[in-house]
Protein backbone atom coordinates (compact mmCIF):
# COMPACT_ATOMS: atom_id res chain seq x y z
CA UNK A 1 0.00 0.00 0.00
CA UNK A 2 1.10 3.57 -0.69
CA UNK A 3 0.98 5.57 2.51
CA UNK A 4 0.95 9.24 1.61
CA UNK A 5 0.11 11.09 4.76
CA UNK A 6 -0.67 14.78 4.71
CA UNK A 7 -0.22 17.23 7.55
CA UNK A 8 -3.65 18.66 8.02
CA UNK A 9 -5.85 15.68 8.89
CA UNK A 10 -5.83 13.16 11.72
CA UNK A 11 -3.48 10.31 10.83
CA UNK A 12 -5.93 7.51 11.63
CA UNK A 13 -8.44 8.92 9.12
CA UNK A 14 -5.78 8.94 6.42
CA UNK A 15 -4.78 5.39 7.28
CA UNK A 16 -8.45 4.37 7.01
CA UNK A 17 -8.65 6.01 3.58
CA UNK A 18 -5.57 4.21 2.31
CA UNK A 19 -6.75 0.80 3.51
CA UNK A 20 -10.27 1.40 2.21
CA UNK A 21 -8.85 2.24 -1.20
CA UNK A 22 -6.75 -0.93 -1.16
CA UNK A 23 -9.91 -2.91 -0.45
CA UNK A 24 -12.21 -1.25 -2.99
CA UNK A 25 -9.55 -1.41 -5.71
CA UNK A 26 -9.07 -5.11 -5.02
CA UNK A 27 -5.42 -4.80 -3.97
CA UNK A 28 -6.62 -6.36 -0.73
CA UNK A 29 -9.17 -8.92 -1.99
CA UNK A 30 -12.35 -9.83 -0.10
CA UNK A 31 -11.68 -12.41 2.59
CA UNK A 32 -7.89 -11.92 2.53
CA UNK A 33 -5.87 -11.67 5.70
CA UNK A 34 -4.28 -8.39 6.75
CA UNK A 35 -0.70 -8.11 8.02
CA UNK A 36 -0.39 -7.54 11.78
CA UNK A 37 -0.91 -4.12 13.31
CA UNK A 38 2.82 -3.83 13.94
CA UNK A 39 3.76 -4.73 10.39
CA UNK A 40 1.26 -2.26 8.96
CA UNK A 41 2.36 0.45 11.39
CA UNK A 42 5.99 -0.10 10.55
CA UNK A 43 5.24 -0.08 6.82
CA UNK A 44 3.37 3.22 7.12
CA UNK A 45 5.87 4.64 9.63
CA UNK A 46 3.17 5.40 12.16
CA UNK A 47 2.46 4.61 15.76
CA UNK A 48 0.92 1.14 16.28
CA UNK A 49 -1.83 2.60 18.46
CA UNK A 50 -2.84 4.89 15.60
CA UNK A 51 -2.92 1.96 13.17
CA UNK A 52 -4.92 -0.04 15.71
CA UNK A 53 -7.47 2.74 15.88
CA UNK A 54 -7.81 2.93 12.09
CA UNK A 55 -8.35 -0.83 11.89
CA UNK A 56 -10.87 -0.79 14.73
CA UNK A 57 -12.86 1.92 12.94
CA UNK A 58 -12.80 -0.07 9.71
CA UNK A 59 -14.09 -3.08 11.63
CA UNK A 60 -16.96 -1.01 12.92
CA UNK A 61 -17.79 0.12 9.40
CA UNK A 62 -17.91 -3.53 8.32
CA UNK A 63 -15.00 -3.56 5.87
CA UNK A 64 -12.82 -5.66 8.16
CA UNK A 65 -13.48 -8.30 10.76
CA UNK A 66 -11.18 -9.95 13.24
CA UNK A 67 -11.04 -13.47 14.41
CA UNK A 68 -9.73 -13.84 17.89
CA UNK A 69 -6.75 -16.01 17.12
CA UNK A 70 -6.37 -15.96 13.35
CA UNK A 71 -5.98 -12.24 12.82
CA UNK A 72 -7.80 -9.58 10.90
CA UNK A 73 -9.45 -10.09 7.51
CA UNK A 74 -11.09 -8.11 4.76
CA UNK A 75 -14.84 -8.74 4.88
CA UNK A 76 -16.11 -11.54 2.64
CA UNK A 77 -19.42 -9.68 2.22
CA UNK A 78 -18.68 -8.30 -1.22
CA UNK A 79 -21.81 -6.10 -1.10
CA UNK A 80 -20.19 -4.12 1.76
CA UNK A 81 -17.21 -3.44 -0.46
CA UNK A 82 -19.31 -2.59 -3.50
CA UNK A 83 -21.35 -0.17 -1.45
CA UNK A 84 -18.30 1.55 0.04
CA UNK A 85 -16.75 1.76 -3.40
CA UNK A 86 -19.82 3.48 -4.73
CA UNK A 87 -19.88 5.90 -1.80
CA UNK A 88 -16.26 6.84 -2.52
CA UNK A 89 -17.09 7.37 -6.18
CA UNK A 90 -20.05 9.55 -5.32
CA UNK A 91 -17.91 11.68 -3.00
CA UNK A 92 -15.45 12.30 -5.84
CA UNK A 93 -18.26 13.05 -8.27
CA UNK A 94 -19.78 15.60 -5.91
CA UNK A 95 -16.43 17.35 -5.50
CA UNK A 96 -15.91 17.33 -9.26
CA UNK A 97 -19.41 18.53 -10.10
CA UNK A 98 -19.28 21.35 -7.62
CA UNK A 99 -15.93 22.48 -9.10
CA UNK A 100 -17.47 22.36 -12.59
CA UNK A 101 -20.50 24.27 -11.38
CA UNK A 102 -18.21 26.95 -9.97
CA UNK A 103 -16.72 27.26 -13.46
CA UNK A 104 -20.23 27.79 -14.85
CA UNK A 105 -20.80 24.39 -16.47
CA UNK A 106 -24.20 22.72 -16.28
CA UNK A 107 -24.41 18.97 -15.65
CA UNK A 108 -25.30 18.35 -19.31
CA UNK A 109 -22.31 20.38 -20.49
CA UNK A 110 -20.06 18.55 -18.05
CA UNK A 111 -21.21 15.16 -19.28
CA UNK A 112 -20.60 16.33 -22.84
CA UNK A 113 -17.05 17.34 -21.85
CA UNK A 114 -16.43 13.94 -20.27
CA UNK A 115 -17.53 12.21 -23.51
CA UNK A 116 -15.21 14.45 -25.46
CA UNK A 117 -12.29 13.71 -23.12
CA UNK A 118 -12.96 10.01 -23.48
CA UNK A 119 -12.94 10.26 -27.27
CA UNK A 120 -9.64 12.11 -27.21
CA UNK A 121 -8.25 9.27 -25.16
CA UNK A 122 -7.32 11.33 -22.14
CA UNK A 123 -9.42 9.22 -19.75
CA UNK B 1 -6.40 0.79 34.98
CA UNK B 2 -2.77 0.12 35.85
CA UNK B 3 -0.52 2.54 37.67
CA UNK B 4 0.90 5.31 35.46
CA UNK B 5 4.47 4.70 34.38
CA UNK B 6 5.40 8.30 35.07
CA UNK B 7 3.61 10.64 37.41
CA UNK B 8 4.47 14.19 38.37
CA UNK B 9 2.63 16.00 41.14
CA UNK B 10 3.16 19.70 41.74
CA UNK B 11 6.70 19.29 40.49
CA UNK B 12 8.95 22.36 40.76
CA UNK B 13 12.63 22.81 40.08
CA UNK B 14 14.63 25.98 40.45
CA UNK B 15 18.28 26.62 39.76
CA UNK B 16 19.00 29.28 42.35
CA UNK B 17 16.53 32.05 41.70
CA UNK B 18 15.72 30.83 38.22
CA UNK B 19 12.68 28.58 38.02
CA UNK B 20 13.01 25.81 35.42
CA UNK B 21 9.84 23.85 36.14
CA UNK B 22 6.87 25.41 37.82
CA UNK B 23 4.19 23.24 39.43
CA UNK B 24 3.89 20.50 36.85
CA UNK B 25 1.27 17.81 37.26
CA UNK B 26 0.67 15.08 34.72
CA UNK B 27 0.85 11.33 34.27
CA UNK B 28 1.76 9.00 31.43
CA UNK B 29 0.21 5.60 30.80
CA UNK B 30 2.02 2.51 29.62
CA UNK B 31 2.24 1.66 25.94
CA UNK B 32 2.49 5.21 24.62
CA UNK B 33 5.04 7.15 22.62
CA UNK B 34 5.05 10.70 23.90
CA UNK B 35 6.70 13.77 22.43
CA UNK B 36 8.03 16.30 24.90
CA UNK B 37 8.12 19.51 22.90
CA UNK B 38 9.07 23.03 23.76
CA UNK B 39 11.42 25.83 22.78
CA UNK B 40 14.97 26.03 24.13
CA UNK B 41 15.07 26.49 27.86
CA UNK B 42 11.48 25.41 28.43
CA UNK B 43 12.42 22.69 30.93
CA UNK B 44 12.46 19.53 28.79
CA UNK B 45 15.87 18.30 29.88
CA UNK B 46 15.24 19.32 33.47
CA UNK B 47 12.11 17.18 33.52
CA UNK B 48 13.94 14.19 32.06
CA UNK B 49 16.83 14.58 34.49
CA UNK B 50 14.40 14.70 37.40
CA UNK B 51 12.86 11.45 36.21
CA UNK B 52 16.32 9.91 36.26
CA UNK B 53 17.21 11.17 39.70
CA UNK B 54 20.07 13.23 38.26
CA UNK B 55 18.37 16.24 39.79
CA UNK B 56 16.15 16.40 42.86
CA UNK B 57 12.92 18.38 42.85
CA UNK B 58 12.78 21.71 44.67
CA UNK B 59 9.24 20.76 45.66
CA UNK B 60 6.58 18.31 44.57
CA UNK B 61 7.41 14.79 43.45
CA UNK B 62 7.99 12.58 40.46
CA UNK B 63 7.32 8.84 40.50
CA UNK B 64 8.22 6.01 38.12
CA UNK B 65 5.54 3.33 38.40
CA UNK B 66 4.97 4.40 41.97
CA UNK B 67 8.61 4.71 43.06
CA UNK B 68 10.71 7.79 43.65
CA UNK B 69 13.76 7.90 41.36
CA UNK B 70 16.49 5.70 42.81
CA UNK B 71 18.08 2.29 42.52
CA UNK B 72 14.80 0.55 41.71
CA UNK B 73 13.80 2.97 38.98
CA UNK B 74 17.24 2.94 37.33
CA UNK B 75 16.59 -0.65 36.42
CA UNK B 76 13.26 0.33 34.82
CA UNK B 77 14.34 3.46 32.99
CA UNK B 78 16.53 3.58 29.91
CA UNK B 79 17.91 7.07 29.48
CA UNK B 80 19.49 8.74 26.50
CA UNK B 81 21.17 11.94 27.71
CA UNK B 82 21.46 15.01 25.54
CA UNK B 83 25.25 14.67 25.51
CA UNK B 84 27.27 11.57 24.83
CA UNK B 85 29.04 10.15 27.84
CA UNK B 86 30.72 7.19 26.16
CA UNK B 87 34.43 6.58 26.70
CA UNK B 88 36.45 7.23 23.59
CA UNK B 89 38.84 4.30 23.99
CA UNK B 90 36.05 1.72 23.70
CA UNK B 91 35.13 -0.09 20.52
CA UNK B 92 31.47 -0.60 19.66
CA UNK B 93 31.90 -4.19 20.77
CA UNK B 94 33.36 -3.13 24.15
CA UNK B 95 30.42 -0.84 24.66
CA UNK B 96 27.88 -3.61 24.08
CA UNK B 97 29.69 -5.83 26.61
CA UNK B 98 29.83 -2.94 29.05
CA UNK B 99 26.07 -2.39 28.79
CA UNK B 100 25.43 -6.08 28.99
CA UNK B 101 27.36 -6.23 32.30
CA UNK B 102 25.64 -3.18 33.59
CA UNK B 103 22.01 -3.87 32.79
CA UNK B 104 20.23 -7.16 33.27
CA UNK B 105 17.62 -6.26 30.68
CA UNK B 106 20.15 -5.51 27.94
CA UNK B 107 19.60 -7.54 24.77
CA UNK B 108 23.07 -7.76 23.25
CA UNK B 109 22.00 -9.69 20.15
CA UNK B 110 19.46 -7.05 19.28
CA UNK B 111 22.06 -4.30 19.75
CA UNK B 112 24.64 -6.10 17.59
CA UNK B 113 22.04 -6.65 14.89
CA UNK B 114 21.05 -2.98 14.89
CA UNK B 115 24.68 -1.86 14.61
CA UNK B 116 25.14 -4.11 11.60
CA UNK B 117 22.01 -2.66 9.99
CA UNK B 118 23.39 0.83 10.51
CA UNK B 119 26.70 -0.19 8.97
CA UNK B 120 28.74 0.29 12.14
CA UNK B 121 31.64 -2.11 12.53
CA UNK B 122 31.95 -3.64 16.04
CA UNK B 123 35.74 -3.30 15.90
CA UNK B 124 35.76 0.47 15.33
CA UNK B 125 36.75 2.51 18.33
CA UNK B 126 34.49 5.38 19.33
CA UNK B 127 37.38 7.83 18.95
CA UNK B 128 37.34 7.34 15.18
CA UNK B 129 33.60 7.91 14.82
CA UNK B 130 31.71 11.02 13.78
CA UNK B 131 29.28 12.76 16.09
CA UNK B 132 26.30 11.27 14.26
CA UNK B 133 27.68 7.75 14.42
CA UNK B 134 28.27 8.06 18.15
CA UNK B 135 24.70 9.24 18.56
CA UNK B 136 23.45 6.25 16.61
CA UNK B 137 25.41 3.85 18.82
CA UNK B 138 24.16 5.47 21.93
CA UNK B 139 20.58 5.26 20.79
CA UNK B 140 21.07 1.62 19.82
CA UNK B 141 22.29 0.64 23.28
CA UNK B 142 19.55 2.60 24.99
CA UNK B 143 16.80 1.03 22.85
CA UNK B 144 18.29 -2.45 23.26
CA UNK B 145 17.35 -2.54 26.90
CA UNK B 146 13.99 -4.03 27.70
CA UNK B 147 12.96 -1.21 29.99
CA UNK B 148 9.56 0.08 31.13
CA UNK B 149 10.32 3.69 30.37
CA UNK B 150 12.62 5.12 27.73
CA UNK B 151 13.60 8.74 28.16
CA UNK B 152 15.23 10.05 25.01
CA UNK B 153 16.61 13.56 25.22
CA UNK B 154 17.10 14.90 21.67
CA UNK B 155 17.75 11.46 20.16
CA UNK B 156 17.85 12.29 16.46
CA UNK B 157 19.37 15.76 16.31
CA UNK B 158 22.75 14.81 14.85
CA UNK B 159 21.63 11.85 12.78
CA UNK B 160 21.16 11.98 9.01
CA UNK B 161 17.58 11.72 7.66
CA UNK B 162 17.98 8.18 6.30
CA UNK B 163 19.27 6.83 9.60
CA UNK B 164 16.60 8.88 11.34
CA UNK B 165 13.90 6.89 9.57
CA UNK B 166 15.58 3.64 10.53
CA UNK B 167 15.90 4.75 14.13
CA UNK B 168 12.29 5.86 14.37
CA UNK B 169 11.25 2.56 12.92
CA UNK B 170 13.43 0.84 15.49
CA UNK B 171 11.66 2.70 18.25
CA UNK B 172 8.28 1.74 16.76
CA UNK B 173 9.04 -1.93 16.38
CA UNK B 174 10.95 -2.37 19.63
CA UNK B 175 8.88 -0.80 22.30
CA UNK B 176 6.44 -3.16 23.90
CA UNK B 177 2.87 -2.54 24.87
CA UNK B 178 3.78 -2.27 28.52
CA UNK B 179 6.52 0.32 28.06
CA UNK B 180 6.42 4.02 27.30
CA UNK B 181 8.82 6.12 25.26
CA UNK B 182 9.28 9.83 25.93
CA UNK B 183 11.09 11.72 23.18
CA UNK B 184 12.18 15.30 23.67
CA UNK B 185 12.95 17.03 20.40
CA UNK B 186 12.70 20.05 18.15
CA UNK B 187 12.41 17.95 15.01
CA UNK B 188 8.67 17.61 15.30
CA UNK B 189 7.75 17.01 11.68
CA UNK B 190 10.11 14.01 11.53
CA UNK B 191 8.62 12.24 14.51
CA UNK B 192 5.04 13.43 14.55
CA UNK B 193 3.68 10.31 12.88
CA UNK B 194 5.15 7.97 15.45
CA UNK B 195 3.79 9.80 18.49
CA UNK B 196 0.61 9.04 20.41
CA UNK B 197 0.59 12.16 22.52
CA UNK B 198 2.46 15.40 22.76
CA UNK B 199 3.24 17.59 25.72
CA UNK B 200 4.03 21.25 25.05
CA UNK B 201 6.30 22.79 27.65
CA UNK B 202 6.75 26.52 27.84
CA UNK B 203 8.72 28.37 30.50
CA UNK B 204 8.50 25.48 32.87
CA UNK B 205 4.79 24.86 32.50
CA UNK B 206 2.69 22.43 30.51
CA UNK B 207 0.58 24.34 28.03
CA UNK B 208 -0.86 21.36 26.13
CA UNK B 209 -1.13 17.61 26.65
CA UNK B 210 -3.10 15.94 23.84
CA UNK B 211 -3.01 13.17 21.29
CA UNK B 212 -1.58 13.98 17.86
CA UNK B 213 -4.82 13.10 16.11
CA UNK B 214 -6.89 15.20 18.52
CA UNK B 215 -4.65 18.16 17.74
CA UNK B 216 -5.02 17.60 14.00
CA UNK B 217 -8.78 17.21 14.30
CA UNK B 218 -9.17 20.23 16.54
CA UNK B 219 -6.79 22.69 14.91
CA UNK B 220 -6.80 21.31 11.35
CA UNK B 221 -3.03 21.41 11.24
CA UNK B 222 -0.03 19.32 12.11
CA UNK B 223 1.63 19.42 15.51
CA UNK B 224 4.65 20.96 13.81
CA UNK B 225 2.53 23.80 12.41
CA UNK B 226 0.79 24.31 15.74
CA UNK B 227 4.13 24.43 17.53
CA UNK B 228 5.42 27.08 15.14
CA UNK B 229 2.30 29.12 15.74
CA UNK B 230 2.21 28.76 19.52
CA UNK B 231 5.90 29.45 20.00
CA UNK B 232 6.39 32.06 17.28
CA UNK B 233 8.99 34.60 18.31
Amino acid sequence: MQWNLSDDRPIYLQLMDTITLAITSGALPAGSRLPSVRELASEAGVNPNTMQRALAELERSGLLYSQRTAGRFVTDQSENITQRRKELAMEQIHVFLSAMKDMGYSIAETIELIRQAEKEGSV
Amino acid sequence: MSEPILQCTGLCKSYGKKSALNNITFSLERGRIVGLLGPNGSGKSTLIKLANGLLTPTSGEIRISGNLPGVVTHAQVSYLPERTYLSDWMTADDLLKFFSDFYEDFNIDKAADMLTRLGISPKDSLKTMSKGTKEKIQLVVVMSREADLYLLDEPIGGVDPAARDYILNTILTNYSESSTVVISTHLISDIEKVLDDVIFLNRGQITLHKSVDDIRAEYGKSVDALFREVFAC
